[in-house]
């Protein structure tokens, strides 16, 4: 457990010391007011609700998630620092977790920071907190199942660009799968349990269902389990091709 | 303890260490040496815990670094080639993370810090950031990272890469000192440094040990060792010619050639069973005898250098051969 610590602290202080962190969250501040307000129409809805707030996050999350992420084991490998932390008395689970977890508090800081949304909603009106609080949850949870993504490609390759091209194109598909203009197109194509099979594997509609406040168990698991596959597979792919 | 046993390491069919197998003791600082490419690299980096070895095993300290790694990397400290570092971190930032690694909080990590940072004089970059370091500095604060805990295996991949000469000097009083209490093992290319620095000496040659001994074996593997050097301030009147015809006449001598005439330099080779001793004893009393004006008299050592082209020059032109 204490590796693991040292390891995020360490991650984290990276993340800070370059303007990593800093971009991320001005850019995802700044997106997420602009989609919120503009695109989506906050005011004129009239609703008391962060469904025009949330709604957009899977879209956010599609870039600028791989773009935090991107680095994680690609700088590590172009380095040569993965041979110094891998000798270290660490297992590579603990080093693979830990990072994940320091890029996991980034996009968390970014998302706490979006605050006063939430504010002015409560100030206008009377909202379900309920329902906010399980948005925020389900955002949390698809940021991280995104990041883990970012984690396997990143470790694939000591190249940040394909890192990111890479985990963006994995990411795509996976809102695409259960993207209700992509699903209604493929009900002509295939029988409708294997739309909904395809869609079940969508980050679309297990976020979709959180965020209207429905916390089923099964979409909680959906994205930790989409977290531990990844990070399970980076393992093998870092623990196999160490030297490359 | 370090002990290898017949560690191979196979990259598709490319065989890059092919069964190496050495032991080092606590007090012994052995030399890895071998032309680029020959394996040294893999070899450590398999030790190190960094790649698995296709066969064999590497035993730190007891515990075999497959199947314990945490332990086994617990008593090691390592300089990978190239001397690796966040470059975004300070230098003391760096410190501390990899002492905290290896399990050091608090004053005894400070402490362990303050002591590396001492004994790699890096006390005026320490909040520098490694980006801005040149690279001796760099080098330096990969290797404090490798000695944070005071371990007992060192393991130096090419740890005076990039050094200038001072700190190559500084860096190899430090190895030697090191030497007295644990088990290191360096690789370098640098010949000097192996008699300067190493109790014992390894070559490698495309993935397997070609020569293993102490610095002075080692050299006495070379043609001239042994051989005895004599230099004469004056030429004798009877010419150089007549001099060494006198001394090829001699019992115990098997051939003598000439380095130089003015002043006359000779070196003479012994026959098999003649000790160093004996013919530079015989060859005073002759010189003696004959008043030839001797200057100089030694015996060879033989060169380190040499031992290592003999043994890896005629491999190294057959690969050549082979890739064309």
């Amino acid at each position: 457990m204490k590796p693991i610590l040292t390891i995020t602290k360490r991650e984290l202080t990276g993340y800070f010391a370059s303007p990593v962190a800093f971009v991320f969250i001005v850019i995802f501040l700044m997106l997420s007011g602009f989609f919120t307000f503009m695109v989506a129409g906050f005011f004129e809805r009239g609703q008391a609700s962060l469904e025009a707030f949330f709604s957009w996050h899977p879209w956010l999350y599609l870039f600028l998630v791989p773009a935090v992420g991107m680095r994680m084991w690609s700088e590590e490998r172009r380095l040569g620092t993965l041979e110094l932390l891998l000798t270290m008395p660490v297992t590579p689970w603990q080093a693979i977790v830990g990072k994940f977890l320091a890029a996991w508090t980034v996009l968390a800081l970014a998302l706490g920071l979006t605050f006063p949304v939430w504010i002015t909603v409560n100030y206008l009106g009377n909202p379900d907190n309920g329902i906010i609080l399980a948005g925020y949850l389900g955002s949390f949870l698809m940021g991280g199942a995104y990041l883990s993504i970012t984690a396997m490609t990143s470790a694939m390759t000591r190249n940040q660009v394909v890192a990111f091209i890479v985990s963006v194109v994995i990411s795509l598909f996976l809102i695409l799968a259960g993207y209700p203009p992509v699903t209604n197109l493929l009900v002509h194509w295939a029988l409708p349990w294997v739309v909904e099979a395809i869609a079940a594997f969508s980050v679309m509609t297990h976020f979709e269902s959180i965020q209207k406040g429905v916390l089923d168990s099964r979409d909680i698991l959906y994205f930790l389990s989409v977290i531990v596959f990844s990070l399970f597979t980076t393992g093998v792919i870092v623990r196999t091709h160490r030297a490359g | 303890m370090i002990q290898v046993r017949n560690l191979r390491k196979t990259f598709g069919p490319k065989v890059a260490v092919g069964g190496v197998s050495f032991k080092v003791e606590k007090g012994e600082v052995l030399g890895f040496l071998g032309p680029n490419g020959a394996g040294k690299s893999t070899t450590m980096r398999m030790i190190t815990g960094f790649i698995p070895p296709t066969d064999g095993e590497a035993v730190i300290g007891g515990f075999n670094i497959v199947e314990q790694p945490i332990e086994a990397k617990r008593l090691m400290g390592y300089l990978p080639e190239n001397a690796p570092s966040y470059a975004d971190m300070t230098v003391n930032g760096f410190l501390s993370f990899t002492a905290e690694l290896r399990g050091l909080s608090g004053s005894a990590q400070r402490k362990a810090v303050d002591r590396a940072v001492e004994m790699c004089f890096l006390e005026n970059v320490l909040h520098q950031s490694v980006e801005t370091l040149s690279k001796g500095y760099r080098h330096r604060t990969c290797f404090a990272q490798s000695i944070i805990h005071d371990p007992e295996v060192l393991i130096l991949d090419e740890p005076t890469d990039g050094l200038d000469p001072n700190q190559k000097h500084e860096v190899r009083t430090l190895i030697r000192k090191m030497g007295q209490t644990k088990a290191i093992i360096f690789s370098t290319h640098i010949l000097e440094e192996v008699e300067a620095v190493c109790s014992r000496a390894i070559i490698i040659d495309r993935g397997v040990i070609v020569a293993n001994g102490t610095p002075a074996e080692l050299k006495a593997r070379s043609p001239q060792a042994g051989a005895i050097t004599l230099r004469l301030g004056v030429e004798p009147k009877a010419g150089i010619k007549a001099v060494v015809a006198k001394l090829e006449g001699l019992n115990q001598v098997d051939h003598v050639s000439i380095l130089g005439s003015a002043p006359v330099e000779l070196r003479v080779f012994a026959r098999k069973n003649v000790s160093p001793a004996d013919l530079a004893g015989l060859l005073s009393e002759t010189a003696m005898k004959e008043q030839w004006a001797l200057q100089e008299l030694h015996a060879e050592e033989g060169r380190l250098d040499e031992v290592f082209r003999n043994i890896t020059l005629p491999d190294t032109k057959s690969a050549g051969k082979e890739n064309k």
